[in-house]
């Protein structure tokens, strides 16, 4: 049995389309912004956009820009190449400095090296037509820098 | 007066691969054996269920059926639970009298099956798929590590369901993997999606499979001489179609919910099952059912399958076909986890195990997406 090597393309991946009550948070990504939308009642930010609040039903709803920090959540390390992923791809979920959960890539780390609540930031990869939220391991200096 | 309402016929179709049996005609066959089972022709059939593809009037017209019940429910791989649900409210309403439930599925050959939908402006797709998830292995995955990290159970303990699967599976003939496997064996298979082996996940296969519900009045006057299974309680519960949306990483909620509807009808609590069947799609999914429907504490799920409690001799068997994992899996394992119930109860199972009165099902559709339970008794 041969082993494929999978096209490592971010322009080949599966790509997202948006349906009119996403249009804003497709429209930021491409723009470099993470924006979800927030319950003025709750002060929630919740994801993913729906048009109302799933917590108290409200459609008094903003868009806000999150700040792309998050946690490192939960992963796997996939061994199964999709179309234009490389080989090992980490699927992970991260949980958002604003509360939420998303679903995603962790990009630019060594699967070995993960380390579950480490701190992760967003970063956005180019496909057809969409720009996707990824995110990739904070330097460990990094807050160090900004707090002096 | 409710009326009290039964299982009178189960069958299944051959399992495997069945590259010459299209997806229709493996519903059409199973509802045939199931028929048989029960001792019934297809004309005192009033209610029909089964899934959206191909769906119950396909397959009641195939049948030669007309019926005047009709239950489409397509929730995943737990649909099967919750069309008994759902008949049981309709037999004991007075809609129907005798409900057949249909499934088949051509998950290996994909013989007259639609292809994957590849929509990329769903929810699933515009929020999951974008990040390389190739189907189930891929997702239904993802929440394992956390559950690991929080609870006190281990990496060796998710191989231990795969070893303890496949001791029943190596007693049943019709299972598809037979050969009994080691911790070791499971933790150096192919890596799927670390820390899922290839051992650690459910296969894929062709096959089908029916029930026939009905009253027990009904079942008593007009049926086979096959022992009657009553069902003595029911739950159902959904939450995300997105495995990142989850509440918790680290619990099932539905799997929580749909169990205490179903403990709180039948009046029964985990002490007083027999026999256990937890769709498990994923070796991680039965640790989350034995946890979340209270079989055992919190993060003790993963030591009491290590230690035996399960497996052939144990004192709470469970999966006793050799589940999705060893049997078969379809793609709607759902149908099969009664199927193994249902012998069980009858006493004719391939790894019978002695005494079973009481059976509990647990279905999972979807990525922890939907759930049904079914507690399932050979008395009324
Ligand atoms: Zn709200």
């Amino acid at each position: 049995m041969t082993t494929k090597t999978p096209e490592v393309s971010p322009e080949a991946r599966f790509a997202p389309r948006a349906t009119p009550e996403t249009q804003p948070y497709w429209d930021a990504t491409a723009a470099g912004r993470l924006d979800l939308p927030r319950c003025r009642p709750c002060d929630q930010v919740f994801f993913y956009p729906r048009s109302s609040c799933p917590q108290c039903g409200s459609i008094d709803l903003e868009w806000v820009t999150c700040s792309g920090k998050g946690l490192l959540h939960t992963y796997v390390v996939s061994h199964r190449p999709a179309p234009g992923f490389p080989v090992p791809t980490v699927i992970a979920v991260v949980e958002l400095e604003e509360g939420p959960r998303m679903m995603t890539n962790l990009v630019d780390a060594d699967p070995e090296t993960l380390e579950l609540d480490m701190p992760v930031e967003v970063r956005f990869e180019q496909r057809t037509g969409a720009a996707v939220p990824v995110f990739a391991p904070v330097p460990e200096n990094a807050g160090k820098e900004v707090a002096r | 007066m409710s009326r009290e309402v039964v299982i009178m016929g189960a069958a299944e179709t051959d399992i495997g691969k069945l590259p010459t049996t299209s997806t229709l005609e493996l519903h059409v066959e199973g509802a045939r054996r199931a028929l048989a089972d029960a001792n019934l022709s297809k004309d005192q059939v009033d209610g029909i269920a089964s899934v959206s593809v191909p769906g119950p009037i396909q397959v009641s017209h195939a049948l030669g059926i007309t019926p005047t019940y009709v239950d489409g429910t397509g929730v995943g791989g737990s649909s099967f639970l919750f069309h008994v649900r759902h008949a049981t409210a309709a037999i004991k309403a007075g809609y129907a009298d005798v409900v057949l439930i249909t499934h088949g599925e051509s998950g290996r050959s994909r013989v007259g099956a639609p292809p994957y939908p590849r929509a990329n402006d769903s929810v699933m797709a515009q929020f999951e798929m974008p990040y390389g998830i190739v189907g189930p292995p891929t997702s239904f995955t993802v929440p394992a590590r956390r559950f690991l990290h929080e609870t006190d159970n281990t990496l060796e303990q998710l191989a231990e369901v795969a070893v303890a699967q496949r001791r029943w599976a190596s007693r049943n003939p019709r299972a598809m993997f037979r050969d009994e496997v080691t911790v070791d064996d499971v933790l150096g298979a192919k890596m799927i999606a670390d820390p899922f082996t290839l051992l650690m996940c459910c296969l894929v296969t062709d096959g089908g499979g029916a029930l026939v519900v009905a009253s027990r009045e009904f079942a008593e006057a007009h049926g086979s001489d096959k022992p009657l299974v009553h069902i003595l309680g029911t739950g159902e519960a959904a939450t995300t179609p997105l495995i990142s949306q989850m509440e918790d990483m680290t619990r099932c909620k539905q799997f929580t919910l749909s169990s205490q509807a179903a403990f709180k009808e039948s009046g029964t609590s985990p002490a007083d099952i027999d026999h256990l069947m937890i769709y498990d799609a994923f070796a991680h999914v039965p640790l989350y059912g034995l946890e979340d429907m209270g079989f055992v504490g919190r993060g003790e799920s993963g030591a009491f399958v290590a230690d035996g409690h399960t497996s052939p001799g144990g004192r709470l068997p469970m999966n006793t076909n050799g589940g999705g994992m060893s049997y078969t899996h379809t793609g709607m394992y759902g149908m099969f986890a009664i199927q193994e119930s249902v012998r069980q109860l009858r006493g004719e199972a391939a790894a019978q195990v002695d005494d079973v009165s009481t059976s509990l099902v647990l279905g999972n559709g979807g990525m922890f997406m939907s759930a049904a339970t079914l507690i399932l008794a050979n008395q009324p």
